[in-house]
């Protein structure tokens, strides 16, 4: 009964989202203001049923309602309840289902906080964010029904993806989907200037916080499932340029880019029609995602069960979706005309220089991504490559490079003309940093790879250059600290957000750096009580006990570690074995210390007789790891923080307001 | 110029669309739900030699029994429920004659063998792979897969997934027809 009022309320809210992606447009043409108002009702009638729908196949799966099929094909009775609930999104029906309801909470946002918004702009913006609803809609209604029965009901569920059951990743997709599926704001305020064709400041700020809020949530999302990856898939990696993350990294870069030019369009009035054109494919870049993750396309671990039909269905709402969207751009671009003026060497031309890095690099990962398939098309299927790690590290890393290097002097230069005089004597303590770290690294790890010291220069070169520019805003040590300390506290929080952002990608490049250029591993075979040495540690495997989860047999294996006779610590790392799925996991053990962490893995028993009280044991040393996902919570946290800055709350100037009436209350927060 | 920049973008998406269509209509590679094929084809079934399930179910088998017909190796288990959907298309197989062995992957010896008694046992012999080494020396990923060896105890073919009506006739059937006449 429950799932029939879900099936219910899932068709009423793709009626609903009919009627707003049509009336509202219309009464957007035509100035009628009922038609106009109309869209904020139905978005948020569409949300509120997409609730109830969600509600209720969280209710078949956490009641284990076997004559629902995706329950059936995706749960089963012994599954821990976390697992019951993450097992809604943990599927190809479930997930699209949350996929529409983050779309329809983020249209119900804009009616309810969008208050400010001119009308006819709001009426666009929902009717367009509605367009996308309806295709995605009928895409779940016609080819994965979330709620179709099965008769006769089973008596258990096949269980879900092992790999699935860790609590990392049961909070995975939901955060990634509000970030992918957050850029839909973007792409919808940016269609709907292209109808309206006008681009402003005023425009520009009210895209930014809804950019900033999915970038933050991707963010959190990518990281998160990089951790899982680290400490699930027991390889000691934690990226491994795998197309599913490929398709969440690319909007991630599209959309960064966006963030930095909106911020000109806002202030400068300047890279409009490059702003309209990034908004549109960063959110390309995540139906592309969808795309390619749904359409059996590619092949991938996580790919999910595919099936030709869905998959042209969904090429065909992404023809549509971007198809237009892009001719639309072709037809109104030429005709915005962009205000500001400025020199190549300023805060506008430091930032197309990010753009263009961030476009290049993006373009890279999505060449990287779909070559393979394009040259399968283009041979008829007889040349089969596969691009991988090789190919985006000698590609995306010198990318990165000059957008480093460039992200520690962009913020220090002034808007319309700087001067680079000025910033490189406020770049002199990075550059004190950058051959200090340079230097020590070498000293510290001399044998290691070259490139190694180089990429701690540029970590350190970013941090001190960011930190640098904070301090200059504050005037730290010029003025007295207590005058330091009121600036401080008059700081717009976007400003502090944006330098947070920095810091924690400078973190990050640390942890990346090491993890990936002093990496030291041992691989052997261990007999219970027997000890091996590499990795600069003593590994002995000192048990191995056997025993039984929830829905899971598992091998645990203790592995004490010692470093010239001191003991360090003890690893468990387990092997689960689930009879359902018929699959097997591992569970690495990890013992973090702000500089290393060590990982070890406990692989297979030994399948000759002689080895067969032998199991394998891999045991990696990963320096600076945890400063990866250490960078990524200080850049979330900078993009949580810009969000709360009042200048996005109290909203923007209003259109046609004079150019000076947007002033900053202090003088220090002029950016 | 600028507006033929603008085009671009729409030039190169239409561009990509084309290809991806070609890929998704592409019944070849859409066809096979394991697109890489295994690199056992060709190669003569792994070495292994299984025990009997319980003393009621005739077996096991090992290696050598593979030699001399073309037979079938079906991997199974009772707690999967496609092999249950695949075993009247299995049992069909047995009846027309073909040698017809089972590999009972992960399984209680009492469950597999209520499961056989319950819906009939088509095999000629049935091996108990209890911890799944044999499957995994096949390169058995999941339950059901299904092999066909030709007489000289080679793997010709390999099927992931329950056997349907439409793959039996499709291609079990014509490969078996094609392991016997060459």
């Amino acid at each position: 009964m429950i799932a029939e009022i879900g099936q219910f309320v899932l068709i009423l809210a793709l009626v609903l989202a009919g009627v707003q992606a049509t009336l509202p447009l219309w009464g957007a043409a035509r100035g009628h203001s009922a038609l106009m108002v109309l869209a904020d009702r139905t978005a948020i009638g569409q949300a509120a049923a997409l609730l109830i729908a969600f509600a209720a196949l969280t209710h078949g799966f956490v009641t284990s309602d076997f004559s629902l099929t995706v329950v059936f094909q995706n749960s089963h009775s012994l599954k821990p309840m976390l697992y019951k609930v993450s097992g809604v999104w943990g599927n190809h029906e479930g997930s699209m289902l949350l996929w529409v309801l983050v779309l329809a909470l983020f249209s119900a946002a804009v009616a309810l906080f969008g208050r400010n918004l001119p009308p006819s702009l709001k009426a666009r913006v929902l009717a367009v964010q509605a367009m996308i609803g309806v295709g995605f809609l009928a895409f779940i209604i016609f080819t994965s029904n979330p709620f179709a029965r099965l008769s006769p009901a089973p008596l258990d569920g096949t269980g879900l993806n092992p790999l699935l059951q860790d609590p990392g990743l049961a909070f995975h997709p939901p955060l990634l989907y509000l970030g992918y599926v957050g850029f839909s704001m973007a792409f919808s305020f940016a269609v709907a200037a292209l109808i309206e064709g006008r681009v402003d400041a005023a425009w520009a700020r009210w895209v930014r916080p809804w950019t900033l809020a999915a970038w933050t949530f991707l963010t959190a999302g990518i990281a998160l499932g990089s951790w899982w990856a680290y400490y699930e898939l027991g390889w000691g990696g934690w990226w491994f340029w795998d197309p599913v993350e490929n398709a969440s990294f690319m909007p991630w870069l599209f959309g960064t880019a966006l963030l930095h030019s909106a911020i000109v369009v806002e202030k400068r009035d300047a890279l409009k029609s490059w702003t309209i054109l990034l908004a549109i494919l960063t959110f390309s870049m995540s139906l592309l995602g969808t795309f390619l993750v749904r359409s059996g396309v590619l092949t991938s671990v996580h790919a999910f069960a595919t099936d030709p039909e869905r998959g042209i269905f969904i090429l065909a709402i992404l023809a549509l979706t971007i198809g237009i969207a892009l001719t639309l751009f072709a037809i109104r671009a030429p005709g915005m005309k962009g205000g500001g003026l400025f020199a190549p060497v300023s805060r506008e031309g430091a930032l197309i220089a990010n753009n263009m890095l961030l476009t290049v690099a993006a373009g890279t990962v999505l060449l990287g991504t779909l070559y393979p398939l394009i040259l399968e098309a283009v041979s008829g299927g007889t040349a089969k490559v596969s691009v991988g790690p090789p190919f985006f590290n000698a590609t995306f890393g010198p990318i990165m490079v000059p957008l480093v290097i460039m992200m520690a002097i962009g913020p220090l230069l002034a808007w319309k003309r700087g001067t680079l005089k000025t910033a490189a004597h406020k770049l002199i303590p990075a550059a004190i940093a950058a051959i200090l770290a340079i230097t020590v690294t070498f000293i510290l790890v001399p044998d290691g790879p070259g490139l190694a010291p180089l990429a701690m220069g540029l970590a350190a070169w970013l941090a001190a250059g960011t930190i640098a520019e904070w301090a200059g805003r504050i005037k730290l040590f010029a003025i007295p600290v207590p005058e330091s300390w009121r600036r401080l506290k008059g700081l717009p929080r976007a400003t502090s957000g944006m330098t947070l952002a920095h810091l924690g990608l400078a973190i990050m490049i640390v942890g990346i750096t090491g993890s990936s250029a002093w990496r030291t591993e041992l691989i052997t075979t261990l007999v219970p009580g027997e000890s091996a040495q590499g990795a600069g540690h003593t590994v002995t495997l000192s048990a191995i006990t056997q025993g039984r989860g929830p829905n899971y047999n598992y091998e645990r294996a203790s592995l004490l570690i010692t470093d010239k006779g001191r003991e360090i610590t003890t690893l468990t790392t387990e092997r689960r074995f689930f009879p359902i799925a018929g699959q097997t996991t591992t569970e690495a053990g990890i013992y973090t210390t702000i500089l290393s962490d060590l990982y070890g893995v406990i692989g297979e028993r030994g399948r000759t007789p002689d080895t067969s009280n032998a199991w394998t044991v891999r045991f990696f040393v990963n320096p600076l790891v945890p400063w990866i996902w250490l960078g990524a919570m200080v850049m979330v946290f900078g993009g949580s923080l810009s969000l709360t800055d009042r200048r996005h709350r109290v909203g923007a100037p209003r259109r046609a307001a004079t150019p000076g009436a947007a002033s900053q209350p202090n003088p220090a927060a002029a950016e | 110029m600028h507006r033929l920049i603008v085009i671009l973008p729409v030039a190169l998406f239409a561009g990509l669309i084309g290809v991806m269509v070609a890929l998704l209509t592409d019944s070849e590679r859409n066809s096979d739900l394991s697109r890489l094929p295994s690199p056992l084809i060709g190669k003569p079934a792994p070495a292994f030699d299984l025990p009997a399930v319980a003393e009621s179910v005739p077996g096991g088998f090992s290696t050598r029994d593979l030699k001399g017909q073309v037979s079938v190796v079906n991997v199974f288990a009772s707690w999967c429920v496609p092999c249950l959907a695949e075993h009247p298309m299995i049992s069909q197989l047995a009846g027309q004659g073909v040698a017809v062995y089972g590999i009972n992957h992960r399984d209680k010896p009492d469950a597999a063998t209520n499961w056989l008694g319950r819906h009939g046992n088509p095999y000629i012999a049935v091996g108990a792979d209890l911890d799944a080494r044999a499957s995994l020396d096949w390169g058995v990923t999941g339950v059901p897969e299904t092999f066909i060896i030709d007489a000289n105890g080679v793997i010709a073919y390999k099927h992931v997934g329950p056997v349907t009506k439409d793959v039996l006739n499709k291609k079990i059937l014509p490969k078996l027809r094609e392991a016997e006449g060459g």
